[in-house]
């Protein structure tokens, strides 16, 4: 076992992991959060996509020893005081959802994206979401949600 | 998907990596986008990782003179908006650009996608057209390895067991183009041309057309000799040992090598 120390949407977490535990199970199993999807599990289709030190990640391809010492963020550490964070608030208002379960990969996705790009065009959101999948919606609001988000200066 | 189990260090330094990879069964991990993959389908199956991604001073582009200076364990979302590359050697950063997608471009390092050594890999096929040189450390000390010699076979490399790619040294061009081909978003090349002037002459490198990233000699003879782009690229086959795969059949990469290398050579 190796420990790990590290902060989890604003809490401070240290524990004992197997080195070969994948972020994305000892966020869901260990820690309980479960809005990080487990989807292909092949670092293809993005839904367990989290931040890691504030850039996107596919949590499937991530070992949970390599993220001691960062900052996680996950789809649960978006609001606050009860306020949706403006991506979420954007996907819900665009209704950029259908199923839903592709849905924190995407938010994750667009958040990081906006830190680097806060005024994405069309073309850029589309090749910047490349690593998400969504069966469901066809992207079409997924692409408007992330342009709303954008206005809102999320 | 649960990888078999395995030790794991975290080397502070490449010195200590070098005697942690004395283990013969060990692996080094950079940003894991290759080898956790691998791992998960127990492809690979290291009693030791030996965890180098906490080296920071191996992650810098630097402006060396006559050349271009790349830490080995810079990420390809850094090379993609480098200014010296911008200026000096655009095709890295615009060929990084092209691995994956912006999360596998968050954490992937151009030493591990090198040291993995796919050949339908992109960097690799920039790397060789561009004569980059591989600055390689082990228990014996510091060596450098010519492109044309690193790529030995697929997934295989001339670094020793205990070597760390630890710096890529690439010319300053002005003129470099890289072009892919992928079935979907995020896919490996069914089939990539790089094409740059470096010292005076064009060259061509192919992605995936055959065990190992491959200079397109034939074309550049031609070119040396005055063909224009159509003719020379005609003769991008020769020496090639298209695969057939999933993404295509052999007969399909050629016909797009051909397409992609007078492409490439007209935007060059």
């Amino acid at each position: 076992m190796t420990n790990v120390a590290l902060t989890v949407n604003g809490e401070r977490r240290e524990t004992d992991v197997e080195p070969r535990q994948l972020l994305v199970y000892f966020l869901r199993d260990e820690l309980g959060l479960k809005g990080t999807n487990v989807g292909c599990d092949t670092s293809s289709c993005g839904a367990c996509t989290v931040l890691l030190d504030g850039e996107s990640v596919k949590s499937c391809t991530v070992l949970a020893v390599q993220a001691d010492g960062t900052e996680v963020t996950t789809i649960e550490g978006l609001a606050t005081d009860g306020e949706l964070h403006p991506v979420q608030q954007a996907f819900h208002e665009q209704h950029g959802l259908q199923c839903g379960f592709c849905t924190p990969g995407f938010v994750m996705a667009t958040v990081s994206l906006l830190k680097e790009n806060p005024s994405p065009t069309e073309s850029e959101i589309r090749h910047a979401l490349e690593g998400n999948l969504c069966r469901c919606t066809g992207y079409h609001n997924i692409v408007r949600a992330v342009e709303a988000a954008a206005r809102a200066g999320a | 998907m649960i990888p078999a189990a395995f030790a794991y260090r975290r080397a502070a330094s490449v010195d200590e990596a070098i005697e942690l990879l004395a283990d013969e069964d060990a692996k080094l991990l950079a940003g894991g986008h290759s080898l956790i993959p691998a791992l998960k389908l127990r492809i690979a199956r290291p009693s030791v990782l030996v965890d180098v991604g906490r080296l920071d001073d191996l992650r810098y582009v630097r402006d060396d003179g006559d050349r271009i200076a790349i830490g080995a364990l810079t990420r390809h979302a850094q090379l993609t908006s480098d200014p010296v590359l911008e200026r000096d050697c655009a095709v890295v950063a615009r060929a990084a650009a092209l691995v994956g997608d912006p999360q596998v471009r968050h954490r992937g390092t151009i030493g591990g996608s090198v040291a993995h050594a796919d050949p339908a890999s992109d960097l690799p096929t920039v790397l060789l057209v561009l004569d980059a040189d591989f600055v390689a450390r082990g228990p014996d000390g510091e060596r450098t390895i010519a492109a044309s010699a690193f790529f030995t076979g697929p997934f295989e490399t001339a670094l020793a067991p205990q070597e760390v790619l630890t710096e890529i040294r690439v010319p300053k061009v002005e003129r470099s183009v890289y072009l892919k081909h992928a079935r979907r978003a995020q896919d490996w090349a069914t089939v990539g041309v790089a094409a740059a002037v470096v010292g005076g002459s064009t060259q061509v490198a192919l992605a995936s057309m055959g065990p190992t990233p491959l200079r397109a000699r034939a074309v550049e003879e031609a070119l040396a000799n005055g063909a224009g782009a159509g003719d020379a690229s005609d003769r991008v086959g020769e020496g090639t040992e298209p695969p057939s795969d999933v993404s295509g059949s052999g007969e399909y990469r050629a016909h797009l090598a051909q397409v992609y290398a007078r492409r490439a050579l007209e935007r060059l």
